[in-house]
């Protein structure tokens, strides 16, 4: 069992006997990329023994969501206490024993949102890894404006019935449950007659079709749902819609400055993970004495670090009470950041890296998909009105 | 790293001090009255910072400083920017002040005191290389004897003492044998001139023709001045680093409340989508350059001799920040913002000028590629 005294050096040192007790050697590998995270679900076919193994010896402590309170399946953590977990997990080359986007948004919007009842039923499903879950927000006719979402919750008394479709539903073909934002009252203003609902993906009606992207295959689905029903109150007494019945946008709203926030993070990774002059040494001697390219590299390393910074007191202001709209700015710099950076990277391998498979290993896709980080989660153009409107206050006319 | 790079309830109350300080003794127009009585600053003023601390922010308390460190200097220096407050501060309290806490230096107090204020004469060129220093110091019985020139010397004509970089031995473009001296601005053989530029400050050529010196004048060991000289450096360049972000706080926040005032069209410009995006990047690029400033006093104030690459990030984002924010402030201000009755020409002409003091973008950019291994 853990040992969750307050004291920081006692808890690092008990964090640390446990990892080592429960995630096997063969898992704490630096190089493990993302094949190599536990999704979970009732679908999911472990890698090894050890990720399984990993994965419900952290369930059991409710470590896969050490935040969360205790009796919703997390370990409820401090957030000191998390910083020390993650420390230790990164300085043993473990890997978190489960990411999903339960975890990451259908969890928060839970606690945020959602009833006790709720909460005891979905949180310890998401926590145990029995239950993936997929998020669909954007539809083919409501991208930046997602406020326009057109899929349709017709009120049939004791149910809804769902028509209608999602896009880039990501790794909706493997997963057991969606999320979804449906319009429940097609004449309220727009923001005001969508719902939060809950949808299990075995319905009869829901189907998928994978996504292939500029870069290759991708986890990105459409989704569509085809006269879905779905139980107003389900055979556990639980509401299907989290939040108020047409409040859903307050919600989404919610998971939206949440998920900001992560994508911009997602930066975190490149900046402190391999440096550009480590990267050189790998490419061809002399390529740095280009001018151009030696000047892009010397301001990009500059705005790295520097967005490195921001990253870091923007993190300790959302501790001391929330960052809120400004949030926009960190995803918005982030990822047009990233982008400039596979671009570069791309100019140093020259003719090595337009090959699929050469000798720079997935380079070329990596780039491409670097396109769509200005895309996802809200546009860098969207994210620059919400600066300018809520942060900046410019005026509307 | 133990601090964090949010600000502490001291330093908030540091800068909420200076603020309302500086609004009421040095607003923008106090700029604008030194470059029509043609002094560099307001010794009134000067005396009144002295008085705060503000002289002895990087002073020792038992030299009589109040001893805040690079982070609370960083900040007096943004508040300084924000309303382009002319005073010897970085040349004195913050460079100087540096160079001789290194070295141990009796003159500290003095410092604190607002007693005496100096200047840094290391370039030569128009670029900053302190190593490319040519200016001789020959050995002469006891003492030595300095020839040469300097030039682009922050607040050289009016400091009554100046720092001068003087060679010992060894070639232009050595890093050795350089030697730091301690002289009194009045020196026979010592000329200043001082130079109109464009930024309504004190910057300075130096002659020095067979200028005596002695063993007493060298601040800390001869042939060694970059042990004394590089602490002195950094944190110049990083408390410039923040008076340069204040100065693009200042610009912004000029231009920010234009965009929600002007009208053509029928419209506030403020609502023009063209103009929001290119407000909020600026915004954008305001706040990262704010961390990297913040980095570089928490380097400054932890590990020191670490500080070079916190420095230069500071510093080359500040240069390019300013230069976005005062580019932005006059365009967006339109044919008011090219006028000399209106604020903004300021605020570009001091950003120009911070942009090569102790070391431009290139200079920084290199130093960043050095230290990350390429």
């Amino acid at each position: 069992m853990l040992d969750f005294s307050e004291e920081p050096e006692r808890f690092r040192a008990g964090i640390t006997a446990w990892i080592e007790a429960h995630c096997a050697a063969e898992l704490r590998n630096p190089a493990s990329g993302e094949a190599e995270i536990c999704w979970g679900g009732k679908r999911w076919t472990f890698s090894s023994d050890a990720q399984r193994d990993w994965m419900q010896a952290a369930a059991a402590e409710g470590m896969t969501a050490p935040r969360w309170p205790v009796e919703y399946g997390g370990a409820g953590l401090t957030r000191a206490q998390d910083k020390i977990y993650r420390e230790e997990l990164a300085r043993l080359n473990a890997p978190t024993p489960l990411e999903s986007f339960g975890l990451w948004m259908l969890g928060p919007a839970l606690l945020a949102f959602g009833t006790h009842a709720q909460k005891l039923h979905y949180l310890p499903q998401i926590t145990r890894g029995e239950i993936r879950w997929c998020q669909g927000y954007s539809e083919p006719g409501a991208g930046s404006d997602l406020a326009s979402v057109q899929t349709r919750a017709e009120d049939k008394g004791d149910h809804w019935v769902v028509t209608g479709s999602k896009i880039w539903t990501s790794y909706a073909d493997r997963a057991d449950w969606i999320f979804a934002l449906v319009r429940t009252d097609r004449d309220a203003p727009k923001h005001k007659g969508i719902s939060f609902m809950l949808i299990d993906m075995e319905a009869a009606g829901v189907t998928t079709r994978p996504i292939r992207l500029i870069s290759g295959a991708s986890p990105f689905c459409e989704t569509f749902f085809d006269g879905v029903i779905v139980p107003k109150v389900d055979e556990n007494g639980n509401s299907r819609i989290v939040g108020e019945l047409n409040r859903g946008w307050d919600v989404a709203k919610h998971l939206l400055t949440h998920e900001r926030e992560m994508i911009g993070g997602g930066a975190r990774g490149l900046l402190g993970g391999r440096s550009l002059g480590a990267f050189l040494e790998s490419q061809e001697p002399g390529i740095m004495a280009d001018p151009i390219l030696r000047a892009e590299a010397m301001t990009l390393e500059i705005d790295s670090l520097a967005t490195a910074m921001t990253l870091e007191r923007y993190g300790d202001m959302a501790k001391q009470g929330g960052v809120g709209d400004a949030s926009a700015m960190l995803k918005y710099a982030g990822t047009e950041l990233n982008k400039r950076r596979y671009e570069l990277l791309m100019s140093i391998t020259g003719s090595d890296g337009v090959a699929w498979d050469g000798p720079q290993g997935a380079l070329a896709p990596d780039w491409l998909r670097t396109k769509a980080n200005s895309i996802e989660g809200g546009t860098s153009e969207v994210m620059l009105d919400i600066l300018s409107k809520r942060v900046l206050q410019l005026p509307t006319q | 790293m133990t601090q964090s790079l949010i600000p502490t309830p001291d330093e908030v109350m540091l800068r909420d001090a200076a603020r309302g300080f500086l609004a009421d003794a040095s607003p923008v127009s106090a700029l604008r009255a030194n470059r029509a009585a043609g002094r560099p600053y307001d010794p009134g003023l000067w005396r009144d910072m002295a008085q705060m601390g503000w002289a002895g922010v990087l002073v020792p308390e038992e030299a009589g400083g109040s001893d805040m460190g690079h982070r609370a200097a960083g900040i007096l220096a943004e508040e300084m920017g924000e309303v382009l407050a002319a005073s010897p501060y970085l040349s004195t309290a913050v460079i100087a002040a540096t160079a001789l806490r290194a070295a141990a230096h009796a003159r500290l107090s003095d410092i604190a005191g607002g007693d005496v204020t100096y200047a840094l004469a290391v370039d030569e060129g128009t670029k900053h290389a302190p190593e490319a220093t040519a200016l001789r110091a020959e050995a002469s019985g006891n003492g030595f004897r300095l020839t040469g020139q300097k030039r682009f010397v922050a607040d050289g004509a009016s400091a009554t003492r100046l720092l001068v970089l003087a060679r010992t031995s060894g070639n232009p473009g050595d890093a050795q044998g350089l030697t730091l001296f301690d002289l009194g601005a009045e020196r026979d053989g010592l000329t200043r001139t001082a130079r109109a530029t464009i930024d309504s400050r004190d910057h300075a050529h130096l002659d020095l023709h067979d200028v005596a010196a002695t063993g007493a004048d060298v601040v800390g060991e001869v042939d060694d001045a970059m042990t004394i000289l590089r602490p002195a450096l950094n944190a110049g360049q990083a408390a410039l680093a923040g008076e340069m972000l204040g100065l693009s706080a200042g610009a912004f926040g000029m231009t920010a409340a234009y965009l929600k005032e002007r009208k053509q069209f029928g419209r506030t410009i403020g609502s023009f989508q063209a103009l929001q995006h290119r407000a909020a990047h600026l915004w954008s690029e305001i706040e990262i350059t704010a961390s990297a400033i913040a980095n570089a006093g928490r380097v400054l104030d932890e590990t020191p001799s670490e500080a070079a690459l916190a420095v230069s990030v500071a510093k080359a984002r500040a240069t390019a920040t300013a230069k976005l924010a005062v580019s932005e402030g006059v365009q967006m201000h339109g044919g008011i913002g090219m006028t000399d009755d209106f604020d903004m020409g300021f605020f570009m002409k001091r950003a120009r000028v911070g942009a090569e003091w102790l070391g431009d973008y290139g200079y920084h950019a290199a130093r960043v590629a050095a230290a990350r291994g390429f």
